[in-house]
């Protein structure tokens, strides 16, 4: 990659969303509103379990004000297939046969108030053959254990489940002779952790907004990350043709992954269908913690081998994953990731996808890979303590570098990882003294980051600013990046960008705004609309001066002739004001299936504080070192880091579902599932490492997914630091670490 | 020719190869050769793989084109949650 000097690249301009964002006025899911708007709600079950003998919505049907009821007898069945299983996909937003989560959803009406909307709900009967729930996966493995889907095999190499069962898959990668490789080690430690299901947490609830036309064009308002993706789900889900239904993005407010997948989209325009009138659905906070997507609870077993001069020599695991109530848990992802930053010649990890009575799991940044690196950071912690080395030293000896055969497969390329550790080992932070009851912990990440498709487009104004339009919602900042990254090629300030959130009648097709792929993907397309947008202004400026395009130069936002005759240098605007004498608006386009998004790895340094009588651990202090391969927007790389280890301290501590032993919720609230507020944080420290990704015309690499996966292990490393009990069971809630401390005692 | 890893998942079908070296253009020649060595691969490689082509994730890589000597690894996908 040349050492371009950027212009533009490496600011921080004030985010363009920004004003609307802190004076209320942007407009997020739950701000639209219609003429003749209906309330839809949704019944759902109050079984984690059970069958469904029948559905009589006649009593809702005929209440005054009611205009529409809907149950799955409204949508067509579904087949099983790869990638989103529509099979699976229909029967969450509707149960069919079975209720199989606390929350699942059974029926929904659109009303003319919300009170006639819950009065409707409650004369909905549902005849309920209430089943035992399972709601763990050590209670779904068992050989006797109820099953949730009797027709399910468990798919992957064996030995796997023969014959019904609640294990979806079974996966498996390794190499290597394992146990040679334990046989050649000097200290070996086997450990077993549990993680429990936690929740993305975004603040904003799932809403939407949806009317239908005489025509049948439905028109769908929502929060998403993916708003191609709503169309195209809620197409498949209704039976009805992807171009029937448009489908505009709300500004939303925070999703994690949790936004990838649809839940109340397709009820909407199914009752908006059905009553002839917008429909408005928005999730209460109970209905967002009991029936969307958390991550799931895992229980893994790991055992790793050292020589005394710190090479790792063998890893053997067996990750289990709770789906929810439908297969597709992220275990794949948490195998793969699970010693992804290691060189390690013998590796044998098996991963197991599983059935339970809680809500489907859905993406959360790094989807599976923060709990693999809970036990797999752990107990490399313990093992530099055996062999009595530094944890960073252990990790540096056995670092992957640009050629190592990753344990998940490829030679890697261009990484950071080493350069990460080296930040981390040589920040202050990694030096300052501890107080009383502190303790210092370190910890490792990885993320693989996302390609998928994306497009773009760079118009011009006639007064010489631009617009970007690209079809991937905004949930990091990723608008003023592209923003930059325009910019940057067409040579005008960042201020005369405008970024656009097109629908998806706007703009070609965008995958979802996920896996931390946009200012990588979608930015590559706004590059290359934007460089087609730069040729064209080479070719406008030649044609005014009647000079041969080979001879004009753009460099800082104007066209300069080259063919020795001196011209006046042409800015935008210049060109733009005449561009109907040269052959019209002046447009680029991009689009492409992304490849190439380099991997991203981050270290992570964490004191803490225990109060030995409470039980009580405080995070003190906190430096996150990331690779992002190029920070565009070096405030919004910052941000996602200071976001990831926020999030990543709550799974950390507090953060769980709690179930009682009928499987129905307990804290299905912000009051009781306790995620951590800024007086629970010190301020975040960050390092942005810059190993350029070769794939990327700058060297992007996706930052948002990395910052979560190392805090679960780093706050359980600072906690041994601190106490010298190890904690392997996670939240580190005050009750367990106390309980921890007094069975050492 | 190409070079193609097994990962011990994939072992059980092809008769615990590890490796194996092919003639193909592209990753869906590939797979037709695969197939025909180890009758019953190219079903899975198709339906459930993503592909590594010299270190590069491809998730959509039937047309990929293979260099010389390109080094391919099959993959689970990548998902979790959609």
């Amino acid at each position: 990659m040349s050492e371009r000097k950027f212009r533009y690249v490496g600011t921080r301009p004030i985010r363009h969303d920004g004003m609307d964002k802190v004076t209320g006025r942007a407009n997020f899911g739950a701000d639209f509103t219609l003429a003749g708007l209906l309330v839809g709600k949704v019944l759902r079950s109050p079984h984690a379990h059970a069958r469904i003998r029948s559905i009589d919505t006649s009593r809702a049907a005929a209440l005054p004000g009611v205009h529409a009821v809907a149950t799955s007898a409204d949508l067509p069945e579904q087949e099983h297939g790869p990638g989103v299983d529509m099979h699976d996909l229909t029967r969450n937003i509707l149960a069919r046969e079975k209720v199989l989560y606390d929350g699942h959803a059974v029926a929904a009406v659109a009303a003319i108030s919300d009170r006639i909307a819950s009065e409707a709900l409650a004369l909905i009967d549902v005849d309920y053959e209430v089943l035992p729930p399972v709601l763990s996966v050590d209670e779904a493995i068992r050989p006797d254990a109820v099953l949730l889907d009797e027709s399910l095999r468990c798919e992957g190499p064996d030995p796997k489940p023969a014959g019904p069962t609640n294990v979806a898959a079974r996966l498996q990668i390794g190499r290597g002779d394992v146990a040679k490789g334990f046989a050649e080690a000097d200290e070996i430690v086997e450990r077993e952790f549990t993680t429990q299901a936690v929740h993305q947490g975004y603040i904003e609830p799932h809403a939407v907004a949806a009317r239908t036309g005489a025509d049948g064009q439905s028109v769908v308002w929502c929060c998403t990350q993916g708003h191609f993706a709503v169309r195209s789900y809620s197409a498949r889900l209704l039976g009805l043709d992807v171009s029937q239904i448009k489908v505009i993005p709300s500004e939303i407010g925070g999703g994690f992954g949790g936004k990838t997948t649809v839940y109340l989209e397709p009820l909407a325009i199914l009752l908006s269908r059905k009553a002839g009138r917008p429909v408005k659905m928005v999730m209460t906070r109970a209905e967002v913690f009991r029936a969307s997507g958390p991550a799931g609870g895992t229980r893994i077993r790991l055992k790793v081998g050292v020589t005394r001069a710190g090479r790792i020599t063998a890893a053997d695991a067996t990750l289990l994953y709770e789906a929810g109530a439908f297969k597709g848990s992220a275990v794949m992802a948490g195998v793969m990731c699970m010693f992804a930053p290691y060189d390690v010649a013998n590796v044998r990890l098996e991963g197991f996808d599983i059935l339970v009575n809680k809500p489907k799991g859905a993406a959360y940044r790094a989807p599976g890979a923060p709990m693999a690196a809970f036990a797999s950071e752990t107990v490399l912690d313990e093992l530099a303590r055996r062999i009595g080395m530094d944890p960073i030293e252990l990790r540096l000896r056995n670092a992957v570098r640009e050629g190592s055969q990753a344990v998940y497969g490829p030679k890697l390329k261009a990484v950071g990882f080493v350069e990460c550790l080296e930040a981390a080992r040589n920040h202050p932070h990694y030096k300052a003294p501890l107080g009383p009851n502190q303790g210092r912990g370190v910890a490792a990440g990885f993320w693989f980051n996302g390609n998928l498709q994306s497009s773009a487009q760079v118009s011009l104004n006639e007064d010489g600013t631009a617009t970007v339009v690209s079809g991937c919602p905004d949930i990091g900042g990723s608008r003023t990046s592209l923003a930059i990254m325009a910019a940057e090629e067409l040579g005008i300030p960042v201020e005369r960008v405008r970024p656009v959130v097109a629908d998806t009648e706007t703009v070609g097709y965008n995958d979802v705004t996920g896996g931390s792929r946009v200012t990588f993907a979608t930015g590559t397309a706004v590059i290359e609309a934007a460089r087609d947008v730069v040729r064209q202004l080479r070719e406008r400026a030649a044609a005014l001066w009647g000079i041969d395009v080979a001879h004009v130069k753009w460099e800082d936002g104007r066209a300069l002739s080259q063919n020795g005759v001196t011209q006046e240098p042409l800015g935008i605007a210049d060109i733009t004001r005449k561009a109907a004498q040269t052959g019209g608006p002046i447009l680029g386009r991009s689009s492409w299936m992304a490849k190439g998004n380099g991997p991203s790895f981050a270290v992570h340094i964490g004191d803490v504080e225990l109060d030995p009588e409470t039980g009580r651990v405080v995070v003190k202090r906190y430096t996150a070192v990331q690779d992002a391969g190029r920070a565009i927007h070096p405030s919004y790389v910052e941000g996602q880091l200071q976001g990831g280890v926020a999030q990543g301290v709550g799974w950390a501590l507090n953060e769980a579902y709690l179930y009682d032993a009928q499987g129905h919720m307990q804290n299905a609230g912000f009051l009781d599932y306790r995620m951590p507020v800024a007086s629970d944080l010190p301020m975040i420290d960050t390092v942005i490492v810059e190993v350029p990704n070769p794939h990327h015309p700058y060297g992007v690499r996706g930052v948002g997914e990395t910052p979560i996966v190392p805090p679960l292990a780093t706050v359980a490393n600072a906690l041994h630091d601190a106490s010298g009990v190890r904690m392997c069971d996670l939240p580190m809630s005050p009750p367990a670490v106390l309980e921890a401390l007094e069975s050492r005692r | 020719m190409a070079e193609v890893f097994f990962s011990s998942g994939l072992q059980a079908h092809t008769g615990g190869a590890t490796r194996a070296t092919v003639e193909a253009s592209n990753v869906r020649e590939l797979i037709d050769a695969l197939d025909q060595r180890f009758p019953g691969l190219g079903r899975h490689l198709r339906s459930r793989m993503a592909v590594a082509i010299d270190g590069e994730i491809i998730q959509e890589p039937l047309l990929e084109r293979l260099g010389a000597s390109s080094e391919v690894h099959f993959l689970p996908p990548i998902g979790g949650g959609s």
